[in-house]
């Protein structure tokens, strides 16, 4: 495989791949002279445009994608992302439109914005969303900030989050920035949140449990009625985490549960592309109780007509510019809309049948440590492959040698050597049995030549990276003095 | 069944295999009260036809902006976009890969992201910078929270010429963490107020909040402020909300900035009703522990081969949770690999030129308008792509003249300083020809002598 150079490393000042026509107003040389100019930015890169096109190509291909191949990395839902979808986000009506046009100019986007809002209340089961947070983790913020300025509207914020041991750390993390301090509660042995210890932290200084339902372990908190009834009671709210919420539709909604405040990641159930770490959109569902603490703006439907209200007197504000990642908006809505009623609900069915039948094939040559049924993820472990010194890292980079995306590995925090699986409802039994097929032989691999793990994977464009070097002695941008000499070692 | 890759004799294999009858089965702990028993109430589905005929109709038919000139910019620029940047960006594997957390599978991002770094260091003249934050706004919000947690402190002094919402995301972010904000007025020049800044800024302060050019489009001086900061050992944050400026003006960096973040847009992203847009951040490298979001290192791989990984996560969420640095995880990326195919098209020469294009068409437009009888320069700082017009009589009084001719001419910026009446911002770039702007001239003259024969002026 040609390796690929860093652009600079390739630049050369004479060429171009990028052409302006001719000024056509007459300079404004007096004006410029009270600017502030910086000298040229010298080892900016300057290439042609043959070679700019064969530099990002061939970057292209040392990734692996949905598109390549399965790609079960749990928690993530990396499922297919429909190309009708692209196409309709790329109409110019879309994609040229100013985000300060009038809003009588713009009734369709505000349409697209209050279409997607009403179909995931009516998924969810709440009573209002908001669709400007840009990514999972700024809707959990949002979310906290709503039920923050909610109890604040009643006198006192309250001083702690209660999160199960086994979330994901964007919930700490958030909860955190809200001005919350963070109570961990442990899992009982199903897996599930322990009541016990729920009923024994819910006191009256605490502002809501974070819950993810299903939640990292795949499996849904079957109590969850009793849970907010014990959160409700002491004034609390119930946070829903929804990243899993490929498992439910048209299954069950959380607002029929008790559940007060829902994130969804449209990057992953509702099927708009990851793009390699983003752009995502996080929208957040509430209860009426909490509409009114809403992001500005929020949409407004009169009549036939749409419109941006901004004057929302206990709004908690703004949490970005505009309103949200709007192009991501319109890839979801144009899933939902495809799918209707009985596809949703087919996606999440299928989703868990896929992800069961890889527990039913691994059980016993993967060690799971939970015996409680699984929905649409199942999460085994490296002990049994421990006794070989081999670990989750090296049966996932060894998936790699046969084609297929490794799993997420060491996640959850509550399961050591974690490999969480989630196939997505779009994989074919094909390529299920293929990765079963992979998943089996390394295992007898790990036994028989643990070495071939150890060293995984083989064929790809670059072997096993020095992580620990790259913390240690951070090079985090090129710099012209340095020597980056490809293939030298280590320098 | 849509997008699903199961024959249903593929299904009754696999039930069989798990030892059920029926899907149904695979949901017996959801507890049976909770189970849905009805349909969700939703349209019906449709087939990809009619799904582009329905988006077709919502894009062309009832947004109604196509045949619109617009003038528009206060935070979202348009700028053309090279054929290449689309090209490549919608390549599969760009588009559908997650964040690289395999790294050997994901060296085309990882390098990508490692490049978009460096352009953003060379760009703000810092030492490093971070693989994408959402927007400007957050960015903004992010800089303020990264200046309390390095120094304690807990007061926050912005300048009033930054962009609303800006601001108005930075209080959102602070308003619960015992962070108190202040804003500075700005002068007739439509800059920061020194002398009131220098008032307000003492040994609480985390950090001074300036952006240039500012909402108004006015060149602010990035090193007075920073200095009157330093000089309470406050951090200076940089703000840039039309990232092209950076390729023209002198850099955060150089002026004494300790943090630089804003809003990318301008490379490469449409403007798309307000996102997907690409915050940035850059920082000096003594931040590093406390720099929020991902960040992709260079490394070598066990055969010495170069090659990229995420690095110093243990500023991160997934490892710190709580004591993390930001809650950030997913980002912008893919904005991000646009950005970076975007900078990379235009090159050192193409993209100063751009931004001299931007200059001297704006400064155009705002001497030419000027000339108008009853139209001023609100503000006589100097200006980039943007500029603060003053007319004679209010802007709903012009507005019917101008709906009728297919123009948009500014955004009224008395929807966020109310003390700024009759009142438009303009906002000038590349994508307007000099006949566009003469066009502009000839209209608002026709459309003020209009209101001023009618009405008087005010």
């Amino acid at each position: 495989m040609i390796r690929e150079p860093l652009i600079f490393e390739i630049s050369d000042q004479e060429k171009s791949a990028f052409f302006l026509p001719p000024l056509d107003v007459p300079p404004q040389e007096k004006e410029l002279r009270r600017l502030p100019l910086r000298a040229e930015i010298k080892e900016f890169p300057q290439v042609s445009e043959p070679e700019l096109v064969r530099h990002f190509h061939r970057l292209s291909q040392t990734n692996y994608s949905v598109d390549e191949g399965f790609y079960p990395l749990g928690s993530c839902t990396m499922k297919f992302n429909p190309k009708v979808n692209e196409k309709i986000a790329s109409f110019p009506g879309f994609v040229d439109g100013h985000p300060l046009l009038p809003e009588d100019l713009v009734q369709g986007n505000l349409r697209v914005l209050k279409m997607l809002e009403e179909l995931l209340m009516e998924i969810t089961g709440m009573e209002a969303f908001t669709l400007q947070p840009a990514a999972g983790a700024h809707g959990e913020l949002t979310g906290m900030m709503l039920i923050r300025a909610y109890l604040e509207s009643q006198g006192n914020p309250r001083k702690y989050v209660l999160i199960p041991d086994s979330a994901h750390g964007t919930n700490p993390s958030s909860a955190h920035l809200c001005g919350y301090q963070v109570v961990e509660i442990k899992s009982n042995e199903q897996g599930t949140i322990d009541l016990s210890s729920l009923r024994a932290a819910m006191t009256e200084e605490v502002a809501a449990l974070m819950l993810t339902n299903p939640n990292t372990l795949g499996i849904f908190e079957s109590d969850i009625e009793e849970i907010a009834a014990i959160v409700h009671q002491r004034g609390g709210f119930l946070y829903m985490d929804g990243a899993n919420m490929n498992a439910l539709m048209g299954q069950f909604r959380p607002g029929d549960s008790g559940v007060d405040v829902i994130h969804l990641n449209l990057h992953k159930t509702f099927s708009t592309p990851h793009g390699g770490g983003g752009p995502g959109s996080g929208p957040v569902g509430v209860t009426k109780k909490l509409e009114p603490f809403l992001p500005v703006p929020v949409i407004v439907k009169d009549g036939d007509r749409y419109r941006l209200e901004y004057n929302r007197p206990q709004s908690i504000g703004r949490v970005r510019s505009f309103y949200g990642n709007f192009l991501v908006v319109v890839k979801a809505l144009a899933y939902i809309r495809a799918l209707g009623s009985q596809g949703l609900k087919e996606v999440s069915e299928i989703a868990v049948l896929n992800a069961n039948y890889i527990r039913k094939n691994l059980e016993g040559i993967y060690h799971l440590q939970y015996s409680t049924p699984t929905l649409h993820e199942c999460i085994f472990s490296d002990k049994y492959q421990k006794k070989y010194g081999v670990n989750n890292i090296d049966i996932a980079k060894r998936l790699i040698d046969y084609g297929l995306h490794p799993p997420t590995v060491s996640f959850p925090l509550t399961v050591h050597g974690a490999l969480m699986i989630e196939p997505t409802e779009t994989e074919s039994k094909r390529d299920l049995d293929m990765f079963v097929g992979a998943m089996k032989k390394i295992a007898e691999e790990a036994a028989t030549q643990p070495e071939l793990l150890k060293e995984a994977p083989h064929g790809t464009y670059v072997r096993r990276l020095d992580e620990t070097s790259a913390a240690r002695r951070p090079v985090l941008r090129w710099r012209p003095d340095v020597v980056q000499d490809e293939d030298q070692g280590e320098n | 069944m849509k997008y699903i890759s199961l024959s249903s004799q593929d299904i009754q294999e696999m039930l069989k295999t798990i030892g059920i009858d029926k899907t149904e089965d695979l949901f017996v702990t959801i507890p049976e009260k909770l189970r849905l028993s009805a349909p969700l109430n939703m349209p019906p589905p449709m087939s990809e036809p009619e799904l582009v005929q329905f988006f077709d109709e919502l894009a062309h038919q009832q947004n109604k902006y196509a045949s619109f000139q617009s003038f528009l910019g206060g935070g979202a620029y348009p700028h053309f976009i090279p054929a290449a940047v689309d090209y490549l960006s919608n390549r599969g594997e760009f588009l559908s890969p997650y964040t690289p957390y395999q790294s050997e599978v994901s060296q085309g991002t990882l390098q990508i992201i490692f490049e978009f770094q460096t352009l953003i260091c060379q760009l703000t003249g810092l030492d490093i910078a971070n693989a994408s934050l959402y927007d400007g706004a957050s960015g903004a919000a992010e800089a303020v929270l990264m200046a309390q947690r390095l120094t304690r402190r807990t007061k926050v002094i912005m300048a009033a010429s930054i962009h609303p919402q800006y601001r108005q995301t930075i209080r959102t972010y602070c308003q619960n963490i015992g962070l108190t904000i202040e804003e500075v007025p700005y002068t007739e020049e439509g800059r920061v107020d020194l002398a009131q800044l220098k008032q307000k800024v003492d040994e609480e302060t985390a950090a001074v909040v300036l952006q240039s050019p500012n909402y108004f489009g006015v060149v602010e001086e990035w090193r007075p402020v920073f200095e009157i900061g330093h000089q309470k050992n406050a951090l200076g944050i940089a703000l840039v909300a039309e990232a092209l400026s950076l390729a023209l003006l002198s850099s955060p960096g150089e002026e004494g900035a300790d943090i630089a973040t804003g809003e990318a847009q301008s490379f490469g992203l449409p403007l798309s009703f307000g996102g997907p847009y690409l915050g940035f951040m850059a920082c000096r490298k003594d931040f590093l522990r406390q720099f929020p979001g991902r960040i992709v290192g260079e490394t070598r791989d066990v055969e010495g081969k170069r090659g990229y990984v995420l690095t110093l996560s243990t500023r991160e969420q997934h490892i710190r949770r709580e004591r993390a640095t930001s809650n950030i995880c997913t980002n912008q990326a893919w904005c991000a690999l646009r950005a970076t195919i975007f900078l990379e098209s235009l090159g050192r020469r193409g993209l100063r030129e751009l931004a001299l294009h931007n200059f001297h068409k704006a400064n155009y437009a705002r001497e030419e308008l000027a000339k108008i009888p009853g139209v001023e320069v609100k503000f006589s700082g100097p200006i980039f792509n943007e500029f603060v017009l003053q007319l004679p009589v209010p802007f709903s009084r012009l507005e019917t003249y101008f709906r009728q001719h297919d123009i948009l001419p500014g955004f009224q910026v008395e929807n966020y300083y109310p003390e700024l009446k009759n009142c438009l911002l303009v906002c000038v770039t590349e994508v307007h020809s000099q006949d566009s702007i003469d066009q502009l001239k000839f209209h608002l003259r026709q459309a003020v002598d209009q209101a001023t024969a009618e009405g008087g002026s005010l």
